[in-house]
C-alpha cells in the first residue's frame, strides 16, 4: 500500500490566550506552539501502521512556511519515508479550496493507492481540503473514518455518524479517506527519533514547480474572502466563583446544597 | 425566480433535525431576498415523507431510487449535481453533519460552485452570501464573504438555528424521474454499525462529573472518580479521553456521542467546544472548571471556576464528603 498522507501544521489554542491581528484578518501567533494537526497524528499513524503491516510506502505532503519542516520531520520520525512541504508568496491567503489545488498538482503524478487526510484542522476547520483534493484527482472518498479494513481492490471503513452510530462502507481504490480522532494510538517519538530523520528526504517545491498559475491560488483562486476576525460576542456568561480552593470549594456546595443536590 | 434550496437529510425512516433548522433559516432568507424556498428529499419510497417538508417550503422535489435509500455520497452526489446544473438556484444549504462533510465539498468541486462549510449564521449582501464560522475552538468568529457566482452552497452547523412554529406553506410536491442511469461503482454502502453498550447509561444519571483533556494522564483519573463517587454521579467525559482510551466510548457526551441532560453537570478540563456542549447544554445546572477564563465552556455554565483543576478538585471533593457525613 502506497500512502500519501497530507498533514497541517496548526497552533496550539486550547489553553492559549488568543488575540486578532493588527489585519484584523488572523490572530497573532508569535507566542503560540505549533504542532501537528490533531486528526493528522492519527492519520499519519494509520499509514504507518498500514506499511508495517502490507508493505508499501508513506509520503508526507503539506503546504506551509519553513517553520512546518517541524512537523514534516515529525512524521518522518514516526515512519513516513518522504516528505514534501509546497510553499510560495502565491500560497498566501489560500483557502480550503486553493488549498487542495495546490496539493492537487502535487500529489497528481506521484504513486498511490490511498491518500489520508485528518477529518478537519482544528485551526480552521472547514473539514474540506481531502474531499475537493479526492473530486479534483477523480478518485472516490469517505469522511469521518473510524476504522479501515484494506481488501485488494477496495478499503472497508466505517464511517461515525452522529449519536455514536456508524456507517460501513465499500470504497474503491485509490481512494482518499479522512480520519476521525481515535481512530488508532498515536505513537510517540523522541527529539532523538526526530533528529535521526533529518537523513530522509524533504523536498521543498514552489509555485513554478508546481505548474500553477498564480490567479489559481492565494486569494484570487479562492472560493472564500476573509472579510474579519472577531472575538465573538457574549450572550451568556457563567458566573464565576472567586477565592482559594476551600472558598470555591464551599461556595459551590452551598450551590448543591440550595438545589438538594448534596 | 431565484430559489433557494435545502437539501432534507434523513436516517433510518427520519428526519434529522438538521433539516427543519434549515428550513427555517432559508425561509428567513427566501423572504429577504424574495426567493423561493424549494426542499429536496432523496431517497426511496419517500412520498408520504415528503408530506411531512410540505409544510416548510413552497416546493418539495423527491427523487425515488433505491440507490438513494441509505446516504452515499457518490449517489447523492450525481443526483444533486443533476439538479443544481437545471436549476441554478442561488443557494443550496447542506447539513455540516456526517453526511454533509462527505458530500458538499465533492458536489461544489464538480460543479465549480463557491462553497463555505460549519456556518453559524448566512446572509445576503447584495445577493452575495455573508457567512459567519467559528474557528481555534469557537475562541474566534470569521466573517467571509463568498466569490461571485451563480450559485452558492453553503453547510449550516446542527443544533444552531431554532425551529420555530411558523404558517405552513403548503409546498407543492415535485416528483423528479431519477437521473442516476449507470451504477454508482466506487461506493458501496454495506451496513449500520451499533457499538454495544456498556454498563453505565450516563444518559439516565441526574449527576454528572466530565472530564475533559485537562485531567492530562490517565493516572490522574481518581481524582475526577473520587469526586463523581462522592456526589453519588456518574463520570461521563469530552472525546479525547474516549479517543486516548481512558474511558469507554458510551461516557462521550456530544455530537458523535451522548445528549445529556442530568440535573448537575461539572466539567473539569473541557474547553466548551461546540460538539460537546451540544451534547449537554440543557443540563439543569451547568458548573465548569476550567483554568482559562476565556475557555468557551463559560458560555454555556452558570457557574464557573477560574482555577486548576488538581487543586480544587481535591478540596472540593472532600467538603462534599464533610457535608454529607455532617448532615447524615
Ligand atoms: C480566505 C482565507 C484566507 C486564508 N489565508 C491564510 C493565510 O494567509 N495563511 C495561512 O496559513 N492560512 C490561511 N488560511 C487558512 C487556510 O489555508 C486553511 O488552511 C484552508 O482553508 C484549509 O482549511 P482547513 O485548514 O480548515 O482544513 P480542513 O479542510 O479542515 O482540513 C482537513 C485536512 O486537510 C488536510 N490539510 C488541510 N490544510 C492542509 C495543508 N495546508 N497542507 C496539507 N494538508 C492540509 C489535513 O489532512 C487536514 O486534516 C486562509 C483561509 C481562508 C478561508
Ligand atoms: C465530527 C466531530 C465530532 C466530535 N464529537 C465530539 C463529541 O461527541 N464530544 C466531544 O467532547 N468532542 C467531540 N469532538 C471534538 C471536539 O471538537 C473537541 O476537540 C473536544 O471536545 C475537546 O475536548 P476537551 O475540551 O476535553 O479538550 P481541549 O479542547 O484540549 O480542552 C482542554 C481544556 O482543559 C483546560 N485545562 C488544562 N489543564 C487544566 C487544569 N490543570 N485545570 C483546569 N483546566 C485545565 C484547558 O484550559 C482547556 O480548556 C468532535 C469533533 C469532530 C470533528
Amino acid at each position: 500500500m502506497d500512502t500519501i498522507v497530507c498533514v497541517k501544521h496548526v497552533p496550539e489554542t486550547a489553553e492559549a490566550e488568543i488575540a486578532v491581528d493588527s489585519s484584523g484578518k488572523g490572530i497573532k501567533t508569535e507566542d503560540l506552539v505549533f504542532d501537528i494537526n490533531e486528526w493528522d497524528d492519527y492519520a499519519i499513524e494509520e499509514a504507518v501502521l498500514m506499511k508495517e503491516k502490507l508493505g508499501g510506502s508513506v509520503t508526507v505532503i503539506t503546504m506551509g512556511p519553513e517553520d512546518a519542516d517541524k512537523t514534516l520531520r515529525k512524521c518522518l520520525a514516526k515512519g513516513a519515508d518522504k516528505a514534501i512541504r509546497l510553499t510560495d508568496k502565491a500560497f498566501e491567503r489560500s483557502d480550503a479550496y486553493a488549498t487542495a489545488k495546490i496539493l492537487h498538482k502535487a500529489i497528481k503524478d506521484l504513486p498511490f493507492n490511498l491518500i489520508l487526510t485528518g477529518t478537519q484542522a482544528s485551526d480552521d476547520g472547514y473539514a474540506q481540503v481531502g474531499v475537493i483534493l479526492a473530486e479534483l484527482l477523480g478518485i472516490p472518498h469517505a469522511t469521518m473514518v473510524k476504522k479501515i479494513e484494506s481488501k485488494e481492490e477496495f478499503v472497508r471503513v466505517n464511517r461515525e455518524l452522529e449519536g455514536g452510530l456508524e456507517q460501513v462502507m465499500e470504497v474503491k481504490l485509490p481512494a482518499m479517506l479522512a480520519v476521525q480522532t481515535g481512530i488508532n494510538e498515536p505513537r510517540y517519538v523522541s527529539i532523538m527519533g526526530i533528529r535521526k530523520a533529518r537523513e530522509k528526504e524533504l523536498k521543498v517545491l514552489g509555485l513554478g514547480d508546481l505548474g500553477l498559475k498564480e490567479e489559481e491560488v492565494g486569494e484570487s483562486g479562492s472560493w472564500i474572502t476573509m472579510e474579519e476576525m472577531f472575538i465573538p460576542p457574549v450572550e451568556k456568561e457563567a458566573e464565576i466563583l472567586t477565592g482559594g480552593p476551600d472558598e470555591i470549594a464551599a461556595k459551590i456546595v452551598e450551590t448543591l446544597k440550595a438545589r438538594g443536590l448534596v | 425566480m431565484t430559489e433557494i434550496l435545502v437539501l432534507a437529510e434523513h436516517r433510518r425512516g427520519e428526519f434529522r433535525d438538521v433539516t427543519f433548522e434549515m428550513l427555517t433559516k432559508g425561509r428567513e432568507l427566501s423572504q429577504k431576498i424574495d426567493a423561493d424556498l424549494t426542499a429536496v428529499l432523496l431517497g426511496h419510497n419517500v412520498k408520504e415523507f415528503a408530506k411531512k417538508l410540505a409544510d416548510h417550503a413552497k416546493k418539495v422535489l423527491t427523487v425515488d431510487d433505491a440507490r438513494l435509500e441509505d446516504f452515499n455520497a457518490e449517489a447523492y452526489q450525481k443526483v444533486l449535481s443533476h439538479l443544481i446544473s437545471e436549476r441554478k438556484p442561488l443557494l443550496t444549504l447542506i447539513g455540516h453533519t456526517s453526511f454533509g462533510v462527505d458530500l458538499a465539498p465533492s458536489l461544489a468541486t464538480e460543479l465549480n460552485v463557491p462553497l463555505a462549510t460549519d456556518c453559524i449564521n448566512v446572509d445576503f449582501e447584495e445577493k452575495k452570501p455573508i457567512v459567519v464560522r467559528q474557528v481555534y475552538g469557537g475562541k474566534v468568529n470569521v466573517k467571509a464573504s463568498l466569490h461571485t457566482s451563480e450559485s452558492y452552497i453553503v453547510t449550516l452547523r446542527p443544533a444552531t438555528f431554532e425551529v420555530q412554529e411558523v404558517e405552513p406553506l403548503g409546498g407543492e410536491i415535485i416528483e423528479i424521474p431519477s437521473p442516476l442511469k449507470e451504477d454508482i461503482p466506487y461506493k458501496k454502502f454495506v451496513e449500520y454499525y451499533e457499538p454495544p453498550a456498556g454498563e453505565v447509561d450516563i444518559t439516565a444519571a441526574n449527576i454528572l462529573v466530565s472530564v475533559g483533556r485537562g485531567i492530562k494522564d490517565t493516572e490522574n483519573m481518581p481524582i475526577v472518580e473520587k469526586l463523581a463517587g462522592a456526589l453519588g454521579g456518574a463520570l461521563a467525559c469530552s472525546r479525547p479521553i474516549v479517543d486516548k482510551g481512558w474511558l469507554p466510548s458510551d461516557r462521550q457526551v456530544g455530537t458523535s456521542g451522548k445528549t445529556v441532560k442530568p440535573k448537575l453537570y461539572l466539567a473539569v478540563g473541557i474547553s466548551g467546544a461546540f460538539q460537546h456542549v451540544s451534547g449537554m447544554k440543557n443540563s439543569d445546572l451547568i458548573i465548569a472548571i476550567n483554568k482559562d477564563s476565556k475557555a468557551p465552556i463559560f458560555r454555556a455554565a452558570d457557574y464557573g471556576v477560574v482555577e486548576d483543576l488538581f487543586k480544587v478538585v481535591p478540596t472540593l471533593t472532600n467538603k462534599i464528603l464533610e457535608e454529607k457525613k455532617s448532615s447524615s
